[in-house]
């Protein structure tokens, strides 16, 4: 398995972790008297595991097992590959730190990290696409 | 991959840009407001990242990857009618919130995604078999 699948797997498995413990502080705030801003955290928790998670976990799997693009390049540009890697991820911690406090105290410092968040997730599902397009081919 | 497959996971491909380009306006409009009417792209956001993307996705690489009748994949046409209808199901239900979208179409949208999977599971169940079956 080759060094960029193995950190996209790994970090798949601790956003799964992260997010279902969210999920058990949100749903257990009541039951256990915990502060009701913790409510916030509810679309931090559900992109932990739709993005962290599965969405991480497949272009960890497509960069590793989809068919190649070239002999030359097998898996298309590594720095695009990367490059995914990172603004996933940087999105990802940007948002789950922005998002509960842009919500909680409402300056503009909050609301320009959660703007950046939004562009590099963008961002890195474009890169993602323009580099696995290739590697769909009909056989 | 077989062209069903290459077909099921460029849609997919398409509808990750197309979830994550709302995904983005939707988290950029809650960081800097644009407009009140922007949520209405939430359940388009949604249907595009769970049925579009990610459920695609896996029919693509399902159809692809299963076991196969010595050399062939069976009857075909139950796959390719499941992509046709989850296409079709997806835009249907993805509509609901734009103006002018009649309340039947996200219905109707439902009865097309259910009716995808019926038929992609149609195709897809004799394919779950040990080897050499």
């Amino acid at each position: 398995m080759p060094l960029l699948t193995r950190r996209f797997i790994r970090l798949s498995l601790i956003y799964l972790v992260a997010a279902l413990l969210l999920g058990v502080l949100v749903e257990g705030r009541t039951a256990l008297s915990l502060p009701p801003g913790l409510n916030t955290l509810r679309p931090v928790y559900f992109h932990l595991f739709m993005v962290g998670w599965v969405t991480q976990l497949i272009f960890g799997v497509i960069y590793w097992m989809f068919p190649k693009a070239s002999p030359q390049r097998p898996r298309g540009s590594e720095v695009l590959n990367w490059a995914t890697f990172g603004l996933l991820n940087a999105r990802l911690v940007l948002r789950a730190v922005g998002e509960p406090l842009g919500a909680l105290r409402p300056e503009a410092v909050w609301g320009w990290l959660l703007a950046l968040s939004a562009l590099l997730q963008w961002l890195a599902g474009l890169l993602f696409v323009l580099n696995a397009w290739a590697r769909v081919k009909v056989r | 991959m077989p062209r069903l497959s290459s077909w099921f996971v460029r849609a997919s491909f398409i509808y990750l840009i197309l979830g994550f380009t709302l995904g983005s306006l939707l988290l950029l409009h809650k960081g800097l407001p644009l407009h009140p009417a922007t949520w209405r792209l939430l359940p388009a956001h949604v249907e595009f990242l769970l049925l579009g993307w990610t459920a695609q996705l896996a029919m693509g690489v399902g159809f692809w990857i299963f076991p196969r009748f010595w050399r062939s994949r069976g009857d075909e046409r139950p796959a390719w009618l499941a992509f046709w209808l989850l296409n079709a199901g997806v835009w249907l239900v993805a509509a609901r919130s734009m103006p002018g979208v009649p309340p039947l179409a996200p219905f109707l949208g439902r009865l097309a995604e259910v009716g995808a999977v019926f038929s992609f599971v149609l195709h897809t169940w004799p394919r779950i078999k040990p080897p050499g079956v």
